[in-house]
């Protein structure tokens, strides 16, 4: 028995830590995703009163690649669960996947590169302890949010089966996630970097299932991601319980990396061991604007690259789009949507609009290093050396502004690039780099919110996050829960405009610039009044 | 005001600062006169601290006045910033920079360095400027700041216990450049707990005490207030020594044939008075110890009830 302690002891005084610290965060992540869940579900028998409205329902969903590379195929179009949940199988997964990874981040690499782990591990600590707890925190937080989830759906009079499948394939990508985040964690030297490899690792995960789900010819592409996983147990249709172990197994498997990884390391160290650097500084690193931009460079980069590839694989699959609508509704809503063309558009448009939310979240991913900056010391550093708190923001922010019109410009011009190489029309790359770009103005409200929160006080600065995934949800699922236009107008991205293929309202736009414009300057504002540190 | 007229370059009094029912600085006072190296003592959390930010103009107070170089800290913090330079107490560096790079950074910031300056205090503090700055402990990365803070050559230098981290060499090389900045008519102002190096390097002290200043002063006048410890071997016990009002705690012990050890703190006040005394019986051999800093913090701090402490150190 103590044979097989060796290298945990003391996870459980660790995990009891972790709780206690979280015993705020922890709760209220939970409460608002069932929330979310139950209102959807009771939500869905008023606006699908019969048996038929579900069914065309299901089948407008099943029928439009756009709708199923956002949400994913309905596999029962006469179950009420599976259409009033469809929104959330995947969707909410991707949530629940950012909540157990931050959180294993949070208990792990965070703790070790504040240090705080050193003074951890000096006491009767196993070495395996920390990632440990870390991992069992998400573990435990996965399970209550699974479990909560198939109570609230079962309170909504849902059947039995379907709400456990649900919650389970809930549970199941927060564990699988939480294990990627954990692999993130050691191969990362910060926590910052760490988050952005579990971001990127979410946004390929949904990415694979939504072209897997939107094009049948690649539908094999909705196996190899945990959030595929999700879809294929098929909460509410006919349960498949032995999807579940591809779930749970991967988290064993992913977890293990992370454990195999983290034993070939020093503490505090990541996987690539530090070479020597410049002894002076080149002539360039001499202003806030140019450390902005050294700081992000490395970062910058890779996110581009993603977003060059999600460009082209968008553009590329856009072709497809139309050659599975072979059923009666789906070449009534051809028709509808003004033929094969306008079918592509919409496909278009509604791929184009991730990029929004994916340039919003890069911006506040920028942003948020003033948060960082000023609460490890370095910008009082770099204030008493002379530099205005102003400059010093500005240089940051401009760094995000300027850096999510290069993202998206990448995204639009191989995305354009991959479809007009297929239909020889060079009106569609412009039509389509003009589709990527609207998205900017709304992500620069996201970013505007950024900046006010993280004036008025640098714990407020998450505020850009909770907004981008209110925004979210607000945008996505607003419509299916009949919220008024109040609310729904609320969200900059209900603004943008659906392009390829609508009228661009100039109104709209020129709001979202001046609305961003004037959050930036009000944040601050704010911050040249506010203490620091 | 400093003694030819300029004003001191730091000047601070009454000054307050709240966190929200927390009083970290509660009517601190503090003048640092022109070329003097000014101690600044205090316990954790004492509010020596706050009181630099509030000088860096990272916090505003909420009353009280502060001056620095003449200017509002607040309001003019940029063209005050050119003429500073400052180490934290706890420096964190760029883990993607190294420590030459941060160091050429911030010179440029303030307007450009000295290249021989900044190679001389590299090679002096042993620093390798190559790494990066996650790879370097506490001690180096205290040394990436002192270099880029000396090499700055400002007029005034605020330095947040800036040596806590380092190794005694390099706590030597430490003073002897606090020393040249000094002789240069430059002015520190030191914040430390290290109440050797404060000995060393000080002209004058401030100790502070729950945001109050409580003592400030050379330290030749700050002895003149507290207590010399005598030690005398005498022939006879000297009558009349246990009622000068001047004397404290004093204890005696027979030694040897017939004569006496006595034991006693002194106020600087009495001083002459008691020794007189004491010769007047006999000497057989007499120590005196003058008042350490030491003895100085201690007196002020060991009053403190018990619960203050704690509250204190958790602040």
């Amino acid at each position: 028995m103590s044979r097989d302690l060796r290298g945990f002891e003391g996870t459980g005084t660790l995990l009891r830590l972790s709780l206690r610290r979280d015993r705020i965060r922890i709760p209220i992540w939970i409460s608002l995703l069932v929330t979310i869940v139950y209102v959807s579900s009771r939500a869905v028998a008023d606006i699908y009163p019969t048996q038929a409205s579900r069914l065309a329902a299901a089948n407008a969903i099943n029928d439009s690649s756009a709708l199923l590379a956002m949400f994913g195929r309905i596999y029962d179009p006469t179950s009420i669960g599976a259409i009033g949940l469809v929104k959330l199988i995947a969707f909410g997964a991707a949530g629940v996947a950012v909540l157990s990874g931050l959180i294993t981040i949070r208990h792990s690499r965070a703790e070790e590169e504040s240090g705080r782990l050193d003074l951890i591990g000096a006491a009767v600590v196993g070495r395996k302890s920390a990632l440990t707890a870390a991992l069992l925190t998400s573990v435990v937080t996965s399970l209550a949010l699974g479990f909560m989830a198939s109570l609230a759906l079962m309170a909504a009079e849902l059947p039995v089966s379907g709400s456990l499948a649900f919650g389970a394939a809930w549970a199941g990508a927060g564990m699988a996630f939480a294990g990627i985040a954990a692999v993130a964690a050691q191969i990362s030297r910060s926590s910052r970097s760490a988050t952005g490899l579990l971001a990127g690792s979410i946004g390929v995960a949904y990415l694979l299932r939504a072209l897997g789900d939107s094009t049948q010819r690649i539908g094999w592409l909705t196996w190899v991601t945990p959030l595929g996983w999700v879809h294929h147990i098929q909460p509410f249709a006919s349960e498949k319980w032995w999807v579940l172990a591809l779930l749970f197994g991967f988290s064993l498997i992913t977890a293990g990396v992370a454990f195999a990884l983290a034993s070939r390391r020093d503490l505090g160290a990541g996987l690539l061991a530090d070479m020597p650097g410049p002894e002076k500084a080149g002539t360039a690193l001499s202003t806030p604007l140019a450390l902005a931009w050294r700081l992000e460079r490395t970062s910058f980069i890779a996110w581009t690259a993603a977003f060059v590839i999600l460009g082209s694989v968008v553009g590329g699959v856009a072709g497809n789009v139309g050659e599975f609508l072979n059923t009666e509704t789906g070449r009534q809503m051809m028709e509808l949507l003004g033929g094969e063309k306008g079918l592509v558009n919409a496909y278009l448009a509604a791929e184009l609009s991730f990029v929004g939310i994916f340039i919003a979240a890069y911006g506040v991913h920028v942003v948020l290093r003033l948060k960082s900056e000023e609460s490890l010391l370095r910008a009082e550093l770099l204030f008493s050396y002379g530099v205005t708190r102003m400059r010093w923001a500005a240089s940051q922010i401009a760094v995000a502004l300027v850096g999510t019109v290069v993202l998206a410009a990448s995204a639009g011009v191989s995305a354009g690039i991959a479809r007009s190489y297929q239909t020889r029309e060079s009106a569609d790359f412009i039509a389509i780099l003009g589709g990527a770009l609207i998205q900017l103005p709304a992500a620069w409200v996201v970013i505007g919110l950024c900046v006010v929160g993280y004036g008025l006080s640098a714990r407020l600065a998450n505020l850009g996050w909770s907004a981008l995934v209110l925004f979210l949800l607000i945008t996505e699922v607003g419509a299916l829960l009949k919220l008024p236009h109040g609310v729904i107008d609320l969200s900059p991205f209900s603004h943008t405009p659906k392009l390829p293929g609508s009228a661009v309202s100039i109104e709209a736009v020129v709001i979202l610039v001046v609305t961003g414009a004037s959050l930036v300057a009000l944040g601050l504002e704010f911050l040249s009044r506010r203490d620091i540190g | 005001m400093g003694s030819n007229g300029q004003p001191a370059p730091v000047l601070i009094s009454g000054l307050r600062k709240t966190f929200g029912t927390t009083a970290a600085l509660d009517g601190l006072d503090l003048e640092v006169s022109r070329g003097e190296v000014h101690g600044f003592l205090g316990p954790n959390g004492s509010g020596k601290s706050t009181a630099i930010r509030v000088l860096l103009g990272l916090l505003r107070a909420d009353s009280g006045t502060a001056l620095l170089l003449g200017g509002d800290p607040w309001r003019d913090a940029v063209s005050i910033h050119s003429r500073i330079a400052y180490v934290p107490d706890d420096v964190s560096l760029w883990p993607e920079l190294t420590g030459g790079e941060v160091i050429d950074l911030l010179g440029r910031l303030r307007g450009g360095i000295s290249r021989v300056r900044r190679n001389d205090l590299i090679e002096r503090f042993e620093l390798d400027p190559t790494k990066k700055g996650r790879a370097y402990s506490r001690g180096t990365r205290q040394k990436v700041a002192l270099v880029a803070a000396f090499a700055s050559e400002a007029e005034l230098l605020l330095l947040d216990e800036p040596t806590a981290g380092l190794d005694p060499l390099k706590e030597q090389v430490f003073r002897d450049l606090v020393r040249a900045e000094s002789e240069n008519g430059r002015t520190v102002l030191l914040s430390s707990h290290i109440l050797s190096e404060v000995e060393a390097l000080c002209d004058r002290v401030t100790i502070i005490r729950e945001g109050k200043t409580v003592e400030t002063g050379s330290l030749h006048e700050l002895r003149h207030f507290t207590r010399t410890l005598i030690t005398a071997e005498v022939k006879s016990f000297p009558l009349g020594l246990e009622n000068l009002s001047g004397v404290h705690d004093l204890v005696v012990e027979p030694v040897g044939a017939g004569g006496e050890r006595i034991q006693c703190q002194v106020d600087a006040s009495s001083l002459g008075e008691t020794l007189s005394l004491i010769t007047s019986v006999g000497v057989l051999s007499l120590t005196s110890q003058p008042p350490t800093l030491e003895d100085l913090f201690l007196r002020h701090y060991a009053t403190l009830p018990n619960d203050l402490v704690e509250s204190q150190e958790t602040l």
